[in-house]
């Protein structure tokens, strides 16, 4: 059986060597192959960037070589896909080359789209890539004072990255001295400070304990970087000094050329993580259209889950188990403070109050990662 | 034409029903309805309140076994 794997991000790399390490014989007997299509032949820990922005990592900790990581019974190749012919049970690469398969698993990730809102790419900072995130640290080094807006797009990769990055700007400013100069204003989308009810509950009092103003009900519309102003589709004005944006996010854009998905994300079966339309083909990562956060442990769950149910395909010819949307995410509460948010499709979170032990932990897995990507954790 | 579209947001608890019909609302045209289905009772509030203030119009909350049907047309 033929398993072909597009993406070699979190939800590829780590579907692809938990498949490795479940099918050992089928393997080597020739029973089963795997092989994965990447664009790249390094791996980015992505979460590393929000750190980049600050100053708190360097670049070079943020990737490792994509074969290293893979197992070596998986065939790996440099060679993005650019036509999907799924009713052939083929894909065609950059190179010319066709790939057949008898299952397909689409993890080609998702991209920032600040170009979808007039003036946000060139008046705003970001770092959701380590060009963004290392120009931002240098502007964040060269500011001394004015009004810091944050805006928050949807949908975006990493739901904690805007609560995250305004408590990490708030610590950065105030260890430079620069608290009584710095105002930091935070804007979200809808009607409280973040998505999760239970988290906007424990992050609104910290914003205003930390003297953080917010404008909630808050949908970016433009950027009018000659006054120095954003606006709203509610009709609010906000004038800023340094304006940091969470961009929305598109999928890939080689899915949108092959009208797989509006956006370039994939209509897939919340539980079975199927393409709509087809039974060997699965939707991994961020690709999909589920309504559910865009970030590494939701690959990683569902990595898990497609692991199970690929190798029993393989083995007894069914899956043997359903994604129930399981999302874990830590939320860094500035430099030294951390809590959590865990939930599925049934079950909403309750976090805690940040404590220093779940910062520490938080570091600790930043580490880890590259275990879990081997499909060890 | 306009066209009406189904926004399913059941089990969504982020980003979230609204903020899915926010993402739903941009790819639309004028005139399409869109229909949320949210299982957070929260969303039958938070829904039509943010609609009215950005200036959409909002049609209608239905609830049928747990599932709220959230109606509303893209106005502008």
């Amino acid at each position: 059986m033929k398993i072909l794997i597009i993406g070699g991000g979190m939800a590829g790399t780590i579907l692809a060597n938990n498949l490795a390490r479940r099918l050992p014989q089928e393997l080597k007997s020739g029973k089963a192959h795997i092989t994965m299509l990447s664009a790249s032949d390094k791996h980015m820990y992505q979460p590393g960037l929000l750190y980049l922005a600050v100053g708190r990592t360097t670049p070079d900790e943020l990737y490792r070589d994509q074969a290293s990581l893979l197992e070596p019974s998986i065939q790996f190749h440099v060679d993005p896909v650019e036509h999907f012919e799924l009713d052939h049970r083929r894909v065609i690469t950059q190179s010319g080359k066709t790939f057949g398969y008898d299952i397909l698993v689409i993890a080609t990730g998702s991209r920032m789209y600040p170009e979808g809102i007039p003036g946000l790419s060139e008046y705003s900072e970001t770092f959701y890539t380590e060009a963004s995130a290392l120009k931002m640290f240098k502007r964040l080094q060269s500011f001394t004072g004015g009004k810091v807006v944050v805006t928050v797009g949807v949908p975006h990769k990493c739901p904690m990255a805007p609560l995250e990055i305004i408590f990490m700007l708030h610590d950065y400013f105030r260890d430079r001295g620069l608290s009584d100069k710095v105002q930091l204003h935070y804007t979200y989308p809808i009607n409280r400070v973040h998505s999760l009810e239970n988290v906007a509950k424990w992050a609104a009092p910290e914003m205003d304990r930390l003297g953080i103003t917010y404008d909630t009900f808050f949908n970016l519309k433009e950027v009018d970087g000659a006054n120095q102003v954003v606006r709203s589709e509610e009709g609010v004005d906000i004038p800023y000094d340094l304006l940091i944006s969470i961009p929305a996010h598109k999928g890939m854009e080689v899915l949108e050329k092959n009208k797989l998905g509006q956006n370039g994300w994939l209509p897939t079966h919340r539980t079975k993580l199927t393409l709509e339309g087809y039974d060997n083909v699965y939707v991994c990562g961020d690709t999909t259209n589920i309504p559910i956060s865009k970030a590494g442990s939701t690959a990683h769950f569902e990595a898990d889950t497609l692991g199970e149910n690929i190798a029993a395909i393989v083995k007894m010819g069914v899956p043997v188990r359903e994604y129930d949307g399981k999302v874990f995410c830590f939320i860094e509460a500035g430099k030294d403070r951390a809590t959590y948010a865990m939930f599925n499709y049934q079950t909403p979170p309750d976090p805690k109050a940040p404590t220093k032990a779940v910062h520490w932990f938080k570091m600790a897995y930043n580490k880890l990662y590259w275990v879990s990507a081997r499909g060890l954790l | 034409m306009a066209e009406r579209k189904i926004v399913d947001g059941r089990g969504s608890f982020c980003p979230g029903p609204l903020m899915e019909l926010i993402v739903a609302l941009k790819n639309s045209q004028v005139g399409d309805e869109l229909e949320v289905l949210s299982t957070d009772k929260g969303s039958a509030n938070d829904i039509p309140e943010w609609v009215k203030k950005v200036g959409h119009a909002y049609l209608s909350t239905t609830e049928s076994d747990g599932v709220w049907h959230i109606l509303v047309r893209k106005t502008k």
